[in-house]
């Protein structure tokens, strides 16, 4: 999903540096639902990272080879399972884990083909996102994409404690998180646990596994 | 060094292998032998801008054009040329006629210097590998030692793979374009129509028809009717022809070409038998088929690729139906399998196979922002 067409550029570049931030200079990434490579480029131009994508949509993956950025049209489902175990640095799952068929299945994915993976994911515990559904007694918009219930590609909507249980489970470190507020920013707030469900908006980990 | 000569309309010829001959995967040694190329655009000073573009099974040297024999512009005109998505102001592309071709590179219609006459089925049955080892041969002999790119479409696409396969460190980017890493039982089938159309010409003489004064021009002419219909599409057919009926309000009740496909078809096989040598299709046809990259690695296609640090563009069409998407694709799960650096595009497209050949805007904007990304890691200047 290419969220950048439709989030305002300010929200969008926050979620990206944050994830660049969390990147070595020079190391070799794959990002997973690319989009049209808006981070691919921005880490080949601050971090000489080497850098590759993949993308389900057509149009998507023209736009990032048209800009220089090597992307092909996958499905993260399915074509993760062609790479070779800890083939890159970092693997890069940006706001898509909700939208696939088999989360668990994806995570051990991107921990198998990437010595670490960063996942950024829309926090459905958000506390505006509750009241919303307490008060109005209708699903809230999460994500950056205002669509209705039925148009949602979040099949799998989850908070973040839902993700850092999934985490234990799977036996996958948490490095480092860190909770974005409503504006996209970096959350002043160190806290984790119920306050960071609570009041973060989105939550971008890195993530590593002993194995 | 040996210089690079220019730009000639007669086209250039080399004389290869005076000092090693070829071994060719038959096992036949072939040497001395000619190899006829084109040359369009400059060399630069480090030799960093080569581009070898591979042409198709009845393609030639002569992408751009005007074509020696016919006149008529190149078969890359849409890509190739000044401010082009292979610009010729910036890259220095060379395209060399392949083994067992007829415009100009030995085939079975050049003289066999063992007996003064031409070949025939005397040439040996050659292979896209050894296609790939003769133009190895004509860089070495103008002094170029890499390539900034190999592309091709079709079996120049398979080209470009066995490029990037045999020669890794000599490939900085590889776009085999509407192609597979092996030929489909489909696509053998396909041309075994051809050849046996032309087999089956009385003129074609066993393949001595150059011996006897014949050209087995009706079989030839079949054999690339044929062929012609699985360059196309279902929509792209229907576009151009529907079903309407050619110089005639109402069908004949006879086998007259009524209609205007049929009247197309026939002007396509005829157009080509005037160009085409018919034993050089038999052979070019032969190599494709014999064509499967992961056979010679063990049935792993990723092994072929092991290592390699050049940068892939993979580009498929969604209509082409003798090179599938699919196909294409099993040649990215192969290079994602080593974790190599590869690009792959599907572009959206009605013209079928041909599509790489035609003005396709889509292709010619993403495969020019992977040539732009190449250069920069190249070092080379924009353009």
């Amino acid at each position: 999903m290419n969220q950048s067409e439709i989030a305002p550029d300010r929200v969008i570049r926050e979620d990206l540096k944050l994830i660049a931030d969390m990147v070595d200079a020079g190391s070799r990434l794959l990002d997973v639902g690319c989009g049209d490579g808006a981070l691919l480029e921005l880490l080949a131009r601050e971090k000489g990272v080497d850098g590759r994508g993949i993308e389900i949509r057509q149009e998507g993956v023209n736009a990032s080879v048209g800009r220089g950025l090597s992307v092909i049209q996958g499905d993260a489902e399915t074509d993760l399972a062609d790479y070779p175990d800890a083939a890159f640095d970092y693997v890069v799952l940006s706001q898509t884990l909700p939208a696939v068929r088999n989360p668990r299945g994806v995570m051990l994915e991107l921990l198998r083909i990437g010595r670490r993976a960063i996942v950024s994911i829309p926090n459905f515990g958000y506390w505006r996102h509750r009241i919303y559904l307490l008060v109005r007694g209708r699903l809230p918009n999460v994500g950056y994409r205002p669509v209705h219930w039925y148009d949602n590609p979040h099949i799998h909507p989850c908070t973040i404690k839902d993700f850092v249980m999934l985490c234990r489970d799977l036996e996958i470190n948490i490095e480092r998180r860190i909770q974005l507020d409503h504006r996209g920013r970096a959350a002043r707030f160190r806290g984790t646990g119920r306050f960071a469900n609570f009041f973060g908006e989105q939550a971008v980990f890195l993530l590593s596994t002993n194995r | 060094m040996p210089s690079v000569p220019g730009n000639s309309p007669s086209g250039h010829t080399v004389k290869l292998g005076q000092t090693r001959s070829l071994t060719l995967d038959c096992g036949a040694e072939l040497g001395p032998f000619t190899v006829a190329y084109q040359t369009y655009g400059a060399l630069n000073a480090d030799k960093t801008n080569v581009i070898l573009a591979c042409h198709a099974l009845t393609g030639d040297q002569f992408l751009l054009g005007p074509h020696p024999v016919t006149g008529r512009p190149g078969w890359w005109k849409t890509m190739v040329g000044p401010g082009k998505t292979l610009d010729t102001e910036r890259f220095f592309i060379i395209c060399a006629n392949v083994l067992g071709g007829c415009m100009g590179t030995v085939g079975p219609k050049e003289k066999d210097p063992a007996t003064g006459r031409p070949y025939g089925l005397d040439f040996p049955v050659i292979t896209i590998k050894d296609m790939v080892a003769s133009q190895a041969m004509l860089l070495d002999s103008l002094g170029i030692d890499d390539l900034f790119c190999v592309i091709g479409g079709s079996i120049g696409g398979m080209q470009a793979l066995q490029w990037a396969a045999s020669y890794p460190e000599r490939v900085f980017a590889a776009v085999p374009i509407a192609c597979a890493a092996r030929h489909s039982a489909q696509n053998i089938a396909l041309h075994e129509v051809g050849r046996q159309a032309i087999m089956a010409d009385p003129d074609w003489r066993g393949g001595g028809y150059l011996a006897h004064g014949t050209r087995p021009v009706r079989g030839l002419s079949v054999a690339r009717m044929a062929a012609h219909i699985t360059y196309l599409s279902e929509q792209a057919l229907h576009r151009k022809f529907g079903r309407a009926l050619q110089d005639r309000s109402t069908v004949s009740y006879g086998f007259d070409a009524d209609f205007q496909v049929e009247s197309y078809l026939r002007h396509q096989g005829k157009s080509f038998v005037e160009r085409f040598d018919a034993n050089s299709y038999l052979y070019i046809t032969r190599a494709t088929d014999y064509f499967d990259l992961a056979k010679e690695h063990a049935g792993v296609l990723a092994n072929a690729f092991a290592g390699s640090k050049t940068r892939f563009c993979v580009i498929s069409f969604t209509s082409d139906w003798l090179y599938p998407t699919s196909e294409n694709r099993e040649i990215v799960r192969a290079l994602n399998g080593v974790a190599a650096n590869v690009s792959f595009v599907e572009i959206n497209s009605d013209k079928g196979h041909d599509a790489f050949l035609l003005d396709e805007p889509d292709m010619f904007e993403t495969l020019g922002g992977f040539l732009n990304g190449a250069a920069r890691h190249r070092g080379l200047e924009p353009a």
